[in-house]
């Protein structure tokens, strides 16, 4: 950086670039505001309507944000169509989130207004880390997402499991971004820089040092946390059984999806050495790990964090492949798994009922008889989930394997593909329980509101329109790849043979 | 009426009237009388959209009619592509006939979750046609997933007994063996850049495949593993039994009509239009495990006490016939192959819908607790006796003629297997005729049988056409040989160098 950028003072179009950030912020610092003057009573709708409000207009200033492409703050932030994606993708992931919140935090008799401002903040963080292109800021931006995420675990403040869960994920969490600063100390004494171009362009030039490895090493460890990818999974259980089912379906989407755009530039943009064997170890262990636990689980929840944690094998996999087929389909994967996922994880919220009662695998029995709707569409989150077509969690694992295939993975190729056999019979699991069991009648099941049937119908049909025109995502998803991968790619063939072993497997 | 306009739009037509019919039966208030009738006409609206292939047909030209190839997903290059020759024509004829009989056959019978269950039987048929007539393989892999959700749930949901073990074992047989054609899918997309079947195959018989004389072996086994499963060829044929005795009557008349149809379509089609060496190299075993398939069968059913475990391993038989007959390689038993899937497809799905209409008045499908039937249902029997003739291989009805061109095929190719395999014609006579024996002879046994009642009009305009199919198809062979004759010629001309070898018609 050179000093005479620094003194210069921003310019409004700097602002533009942050726009949803700067939005998302003042939404949630009214809701903050707001609620201690607010009749707790009244607080909750009104609270969650600015929430929401909140999310749709940061969705519009993303859209303003993205016709201004560029770099903003003296080459800190980044806008381009990959930061734009996952803007797009946590904010929304966020709307639908207060839309199943609103109903839940009545039921549990939750104080609301702290949980819609913690949300809104926590997704700062989170757009930020996919348009930050410096590592310090990018750790910022993930220590904003994670104490956000850390609190709203703990919201269900009368039980004890749920206190438990946030600590848990406090602890375990902290030691791991500790390890992703470590990792950021280490890559500027390795390359004598922050910004991911100039460390990028100073690896290319073929000064890889011993420092280097290790500093991707110890930022793999960081960010495998966040994302849950075994052997740093361990909390995930634990975490997803204890924390509220809603914010569990935004734990396991949003915050993995930043992380997983921080991996694609760090490990992508990067190009990062000593990343394949890494990668694929992780994947591997991940998908197998995951969908073996899973088997044996009888809580929908921990059922679903196993699976969480084979998702995030299936997406390792793709950083195992070349990055211009890779980087898309990590991106695609992400897309499907948070439309899936958060609906899935709708439905067991609005099913888990007061503290939580509610969430083994035999209250789902006869579910398909005594609420259709409900049980149609967690069906159709489980059969994407599973990566059956017509539904987006097919073409993302198609995508994700192909991939590999086409990065000559054969090996990581077969073990996701029988995992994913594997994993189909737990989702069969409750599939089976809701269809052709008899439930017993004690199980109850409330009205459904008006804002979880919206939350539901987006999800539904994201999931299906993934499932049958990808094309466009598709597309975006493949142009921002490009832009992520463009730097590195006159240098690229030369450190690809390096960085992959010769019969890569 | 001019309806050459159509040509370009059948195929589209045809597949997807019946899941356009399950979108709007979704809608429709629940009242089980117009539901019945709404699909009913549905499915018959597709019959007639289907009868317009044969209209138009033009009889002698090889190759693919009605052909549309749009893009869908531009990348990875996937095309809406789809086709139809003689053999693929005649199996989406044999779905579209044999839904309506379906419908009429779970008119009584099916009276919970009525609207469920026509909805997954109407999108059942549209992936049931969408497997025969799609042309891009990922198209084709999309369909034949899509068949799994709607049957297994059929079985589910629907079935008795066991039928929760049924319908998993079934999933999850199909769904494992699928893995690894997609994978093999995968390869050949990684190597040739598309999944069109008709360039995938000139892009092999030109050579200009890298990597395909190593890779082709596994290849043929990854597509032949998943249609094996599917035939069922022994020994991957126990999940069959179990499927066909728990599923509802049209489950196990679509399951043993068309289901089983897609595997020994996809042997023909794929693994002898794509790897005709490897395909010659494998016949002995394949053609060993059939004659296996035909003599276990038969003489497993022989011993059943059970009316529907007695038919299901009568497919196993007569589908061994099938894959003998396309592995002989010869014009005969390609052309018998291909009859007795049809004939078997109405004679079988006659047999179920008999066992089926037995069941619904004793509850039962043990062959104890019948006897004598001939007395109080003159009218049942006697269809009984007709279709059995047929299924058994009776001259002049549709049995025998598949059956005497696959023997024939046989007998060129090795005369061991014609021999090996003329005995199961004989096994088939025997427990067929011993069944029906010890079901409609002799005395009633169970005084309570005096009283049941003979088939009701509804029944019988169900049975009527089957038997009417099995009669013409007996009579004149060649109204459907005509049409199968020159797709079969185009198959063989790949595989068989000497045409000489051919003896025809």
């Amino acid at each position: 950086m050179n000093p005479q950028t620094m003194q210069s003072i921003p310019a409004a179009a700097d602002y533009i670039r942050i726009l949803p950030e700067i939005v998302l912020s003042i939404f949630g610092m009214v809701i903050m505001f707001l609620d201690p003057l607010l009749d707790e009573e009244k607080s909750q709708k009104l609270l969650g309507g600015i929430g929401l409000a909140g999310t749709i207009a940061a969705l519009l200033s993303t859209w303003i944000m993205a016709q201004s492409p560029g770099f903003a703050f003296w080459n800190m932030v980044r806008v381009d169509e990959f930061s734009v994606f996952f803007h797009a993708l946590v904010i929304l992931i966020a709307l639908v989130l207060i839309l199943t919140s609103y109903e839940y935090m009545a039921v549990q008799r939750i104080r609301a207004g702290e949980y819609y401002g913690l949300i809104l903040l926590g997704l700062v963080g989170m757009c930020l880390m996919s348009s930050a292109v410096e590592l310090v800021l990018i750790f910022i931006a993930l220590e904003i997402s994670s104490i956000s995420t850390y609190i709203l675990a703990g919201f269900r403040r009368r039980s004890a499991i749920s206190s438990e869960s946030s600590l848990k994920y406090f602890l375990l969490g902290s030691f791991a971004t500790a390890f992703f600063l470590y990792g950021v100390a280490l890559m500027f004494g390795a390359t004598g820089s922050t910004n991911i171009e100039e460390i990028s362009a100073y690896l290319n030039s073929g000064n890889v040092t011993v420092l280097a490895y290790v500093a991707v090493a110890f930022m793999f460890i960081g960010l495998g946390f966040k994302v849950a990818a075994a052997p740093f999974h361990v909390w995930t259980p634990d975490v997803y059984e204890g924390a509220p089912a809603p914010v569990v379906g935004y734990m396991s989407t949003a915050p993995k999806a930043a992380a997983f755009a921080v991996l694609l530039r760090v490990l992508f943009e990067i190009n990062a050495p000593g990343r394949f064997w890494l990668v694929w170890i992780s994947a591997a262990l991940s998908m197998t790990l995951g969908n073996v636990a899973a088997l044996v689980q009888d809580n929908v929840k921990r059922l679903l964090a196993y699976s969480s944690i084979a998702h995030a094998g299936y997406v390792l996999v793709a950083f195992a492949a070349r990055p211009d087929v890779g980087a898309p389909a990590v991106m695609f994967y992400m897309a499907s798994y948070a439309a899936m996922n958060v609906g899935a994880f709708a439905v067991v919220s609005h099913l888990a009922n007061a503290g939580e009662r509610y969430v083994t695998v035999e209250d789902y029995a006869g579910l398909g008889r005594r609420s259709p709707f409900l049980a149609g569409a967690l069906a159709i989150f489980l059969i994407s989930l599973i990566g059956i077509p017509i539904t987006g969690g097919f073409f993302a694992k198609f995508y994700v394997f192909s991939a590999a295939l086409q990065s000559n993975l054969v090996v990581l190729t077969i073990i996701g593909v029988s995992n994913s056999a594997l994993g189909a019979y737990y989702y069969l699991r409750l599939i089976v329980a809701m269809y052709m069991k008899d439930g017993s009648d004690d199980v109850p099941v409330l009205p459904i509101p008006a804002s979880l049937a919206l939350a539901l119908v987006i999800t539904i049909t994201a999931t299906v329109y993934l499932g049958v025109v990808p094309g466009r995502v598709l597309d975006s998803v493949q142009r921002s790849a490009q832009q992520l991968v463009r730097p590195a790619e006159s240098t690229q063939p030369a450190q690809l043979n390096q960085v992959a072993p010769p019969h890569s497997l | 009426m001019n309806t050459s306009g159509l040509d370009p739009i059948i195929l589209t037509l045809v597949t997807f009237i019946p899941a356009i019919g399950a979108l709007l039966l979704l809608v429709i208030p629940r009242r089980d009388r117009d539901i019945r009738i709404f699909a009913l006409i549905v499915s018959l609206f597709a019959f007639g959209a289907s009868l317009h292939l044969v209209a138009r047909v033009h009889r002698w030209l090889p190759g693919f009619q009605y052909e549309v190839d749009k893009a869908w997903i531009s990348k990875p290059n996937i095309h809406y592509h789809m086709g139809v020759d003689g053999i693929s024509m005649w199996l989406v004829l044999l779905t579209t006939f044999l839904t309506p009989l379906c419908v009429l056959i779970s008119w009584k019978s099916i009276h919970e979750r009525v609207k469920e269950f026509f909805i997954l039987l109407l999108v059942l048929e549209t992936a049931l046609i969408g497997v025969f007539t799609a042309l891009d393989l990922f198209l084709f892999y999309f369909f034949w997933e899509s068949t799994l959700i709607p049957m297994a749930l059929l079985i589910g949901i629907y079935g008795h007994g066991r039928k929760v073990y049924a319908a998993v074992k079934f999933f999850l047989y199909t769904m494992v063996a699928s893995m690894f054609m997609l994978a093999a899918v995968i390869w050949l997309y990684a190597k040739v850049g598309s999944f069109d079947f008709v360039k995938i195959q000139e892009a092999i018989r030109a050579g200009h495949v890298e990597g395909f004389a190593t890779a082709a072996p596994w290849l043929f086994l990854g597509f032949f593993i998943a249609f094996a499963v599917k035939v069922p060829l022994f020994p991957f044929h126990t999940w069959l039994p179990d499927a066909h005795v728990e599923a509802p009557t049209a489950g196990s008349v679509l399951l043993a009509g068309v289901l089983l149809k897609m595997g020994t379509y996809g042997l023909l089609r794929f693994n002898l239009g794509l790897f005709p060496d490897q395909a010659r190299q494998n016949a002995p075993w394949i053609c060993t495990l059939a004659l296996i398939g035909i003599v276990y069968g038969a003489l497993v059913a022989m011993v059943q006490p059970n009316l529907k475990r007695v038919i299901a391993y009568s497919s196993v038989s007569h589908l061994g016939f099938v894959v003998l007959g396309i592995f002989s390689f010869t014009q005969a038993g390609l052309n018998g192959a291909m009859f007795v899937m049809l004939a078997h497809g109405v004679s079988t799905g006659a047999l179920f819908m008999l066992a089926g209409i037995i069941y619904e008045r004793k509850h039962t499908y043990e062959i104890t607790e019948m006897g004598g039937l001939a007395t109080p249902m003159p009218k049942y029997a006697t269809f009984f006796l007709f279709v059995t003739l047929a299924s058994v291989g009776l001259p002049l009805l549709n049995g025998f003629i598949g059956e005497f061109l696959v023997l024939s095929g046989a007998f060129q190719a090795n005369p061991w297997y014609g021999i090996i395999g003329a005995t199961g014609v004989i096994w088939s006579a025997c427990y067929l005729l011993w069944m029906y024996q010890r079901v409609f002879f002799g005395k009633v046994t169970h005084p309570e049988n005096n009283s049941l009642p003979d088939l009701s009009a509804l029944e019988q305009l169900a049975l009527w056409p089957t038997a009417v199919a099995a009669l013409v198809m007996g009579v004149a062979p060649l109204l459907w040989l005509n049409i199968i004759d020159p797709a079969v010629q185009t198959a063989l001309t790949a595989l068989v160098p000497n045409a000489a070898r051919v003896v025809g018609q």
